[in-house]
């Protein structure tokens, strides 16, 4: 058994961690995330609320884990939907490629060129702000970067000499796609989508804090952090914990994903 | 009967332009080459890395197509078909290629490999898929293995019981035993031998060494950047080479070996 390496042990550790408290969430939370008590506000950690309350009373730890439940939800919606749009189209350019590979990757570049913060604000103020307009954003924004990564591994495969006998036994192209194409880039495909997943969390927290994603009384990390910012001198810990929350998910999933491809290098598995 | 035939192939490859408004360099990897082989005979090409040896098989196979010339297998010009006839045509000419490591998907088992251009062909067939293995002398219950489970020499038996698999006419071995040690290259090479004499197999065979080609062919071209030098009965060239070029292929073989 080879050593894992560091970066994914501590990335895994963190993500069970933020993944274990937001499926946690589902079920059980100390207190209703949402329930006020205007008398109790700016509460000092205790046995009832463990890290206090916020500035309307409610439970801080209740709201931090429905926050990273919907975080989560989001990141994996975007992260599976501009994923298999990107997949689909890398595939498609590396199999047919010429003009249409051309098309493909010209597109890809536009999509990279477009800030994403820019395309969210423009659905919002086509549709209003809303938490599947940050999606749609989050995954928008996804799939140029999968088409590239489908399409860069893709035409590597394309030149093996086992998809060479795939169609010197007359396979069609997309038949081979399936067969040889798509596993072998998958391990290709999971590295960036974890790594993607870790700036999906980053970027709802950014549209959340600017009020383009979740919406009240939904709990959301930006958001929390964007009300905390008028009280920063009075209660600066309802701005320490949502941030630790984003730092903890974007660096656990951050870490994870480069753990991910250290293994899967075979140049570094080899200097191990 | 003619089994494959080549008339003045001719294949060039535009390289990167080297300036911004000058017109990119051509190389021509292949030219004016012609060559016949009959069914069941073998036809050894022989030249250094760079000669085209790979650029005649890959035009043979209809991977990519020559600039000029034609090439007719069984009187059919194989790039003017179709892409459904060409489909319809395939099984009738395999190849088997150089690196044994490169050619069965690692993430496959080998019985799944080797059914493949069965499957390609819409048929299910077990049994055929276990007398191929045993064909090329491996048990049938070692398609449930993984290709990084065997040896190169064994992966590539596995190679060429996935390419006679359809009862192919025709088989272009592309250096197909260039990566293995010399004991195991005999071992191949009879192997080879053998499934010629059994399934009547017309051969094309493509190597760098001459010593290899010189053992198992009928006749003999010998390429050099892209042109033939010598083309004739393999007996013939080997005994009194014409061309320089030949005779030094000869010397290193003799080294070598």
């Amino acid at each position: 058994m080879k050593q894992l390496p560091a970066n994914f042990i501590i990335g895994a550790v963190l993500v069970a961690f933020v993944v274990g408290v937001a499926a946690l969430s589902l079920i059980w939370t100390p207190h209703d995330p949402t329930d006020l008590n205007i008398r109790a506000k700016f509460g000092a950690p205790s046995h009832v609320n463990w890290l206090g309350t916020d500035q309307l009373g409610r439970d801080l730890v209740s709201q931090l884990m429905a926050a990273a439940r919907n975080s989560m939800t989001v990141a994996l919606v975007a992260v599976l939907l501009g994923g298999s749009i990107g997949v689909a189209l890398g595939l498609l350019a590396s199999a047919i490629g010429g003009w249409v590979e051309d098309i493909v990757m010209r597109l890809a570049d536009l999509g990279f060129a477009f800030p994403a913060l820019l395309f969210a604000i423009m659905l919002a103020a086509v549709f209003g702000p809303s938490l599947t307009n940050a999606v749609l954003a989050i995954a928008f924004i996804n799939i140029p970067i999968f088409a590239r990564v489908a399409r860069a591994s893709g035409n590597q495969i394309w030149t093996r000499e086992y998809v060479l006998a795939a169609r010197a036994a007359g396979m069609n192209k997309f038949t081979i796609t399936l067969d040889h194409i798509l596993p072998n880039i998958a391990a290709a495909v999971i590295v960036q989508a974890t790594i993607e997943f870790a700036v999906a969390i980053l970027a709802e927290a950014a549209l959340s804090y600017l009020g383009l994603g979740a919406q009240p009384p939904a709990s959301s990390w930006g958001r929390m952090l964007s009300e905390a910012q008028t009280l920063m001198y009075l209660a600066p810990e309802l701005a320490i914990y949502p941030g630790l929350c984003i730092v903890t998910a974007v660096l656990g999933f951050g870490l994870l994903g480069d753990g991910l491809r250290d293994m899967t290098d075979p140049r570094l598995a080899r200097a191990r | 009967m003619t089994l494959l035939q080549a008339q003045g192939l001719t294949r060039r490859y535009k390289l990167p332009r080297r300036t911004v408004f000058g017109t990119p360099p051509v190389l021509t990897a292949v030219e004016n080459i012609s060559f016949e082989i009959a069914a069941g005979q073998t036809l050894g090409i022989v030249g250094e890395s760079g000669s085209g040896k790979s650029t005649l098989a890959r035009m043979a196979m209809a991977f990519e197509a020559p600039d000029a010339g034609r090439i007719l297998f069984e009187g059919q010009d194989i790039h003017a078909l179709g892409a459904a006839q060409l489909r319809r045509l395939r099984p009738d000419f395999q190849m088997v290629f150089q690196d044994p490591f490169s050619s069965l998907d690692p993430r496959r088992k080998v019985g799944w490999s080797i059914a493949e251009p069965l499957r390609a062909m819409g048929v299910s067939a077990p049994d055929r898929v276990a007398e191929a293995f045993e064909q090329v002398g491996l048990h049938p219950a070692d398609g449930d293995k993984y290709p990084h489970e065997f040896s190169g020499g064994q992966r590539q038996r596995i190679a060429i019981a996935r390419a006679i698999i359809t009862r192919p006419k025709l088989l272009i071995a592309d250096e197909a035993v260039s990566a293995l040690d010399v004991s195991v290259q005999a071992q191949i090479l009879n192997l080879l031998m053998d499934l010629q004499e059994t399934l009547g197999l017309g051969i094309l065979f493509i190597s760098h060494d001459l010593a290899v080609v010189a053992s198992v062919c009928d006749n003999l071209l010998v390429m050099q950047r892209g042109q033939a030098v010598e083309y004739g009965a393999a007996t013939d060239i080997l005994n009194t080479p014409s061309h320089a070029y030949t005779r030094s292929l000869l010397t290193a073989a003799g080294e070598t070996h």
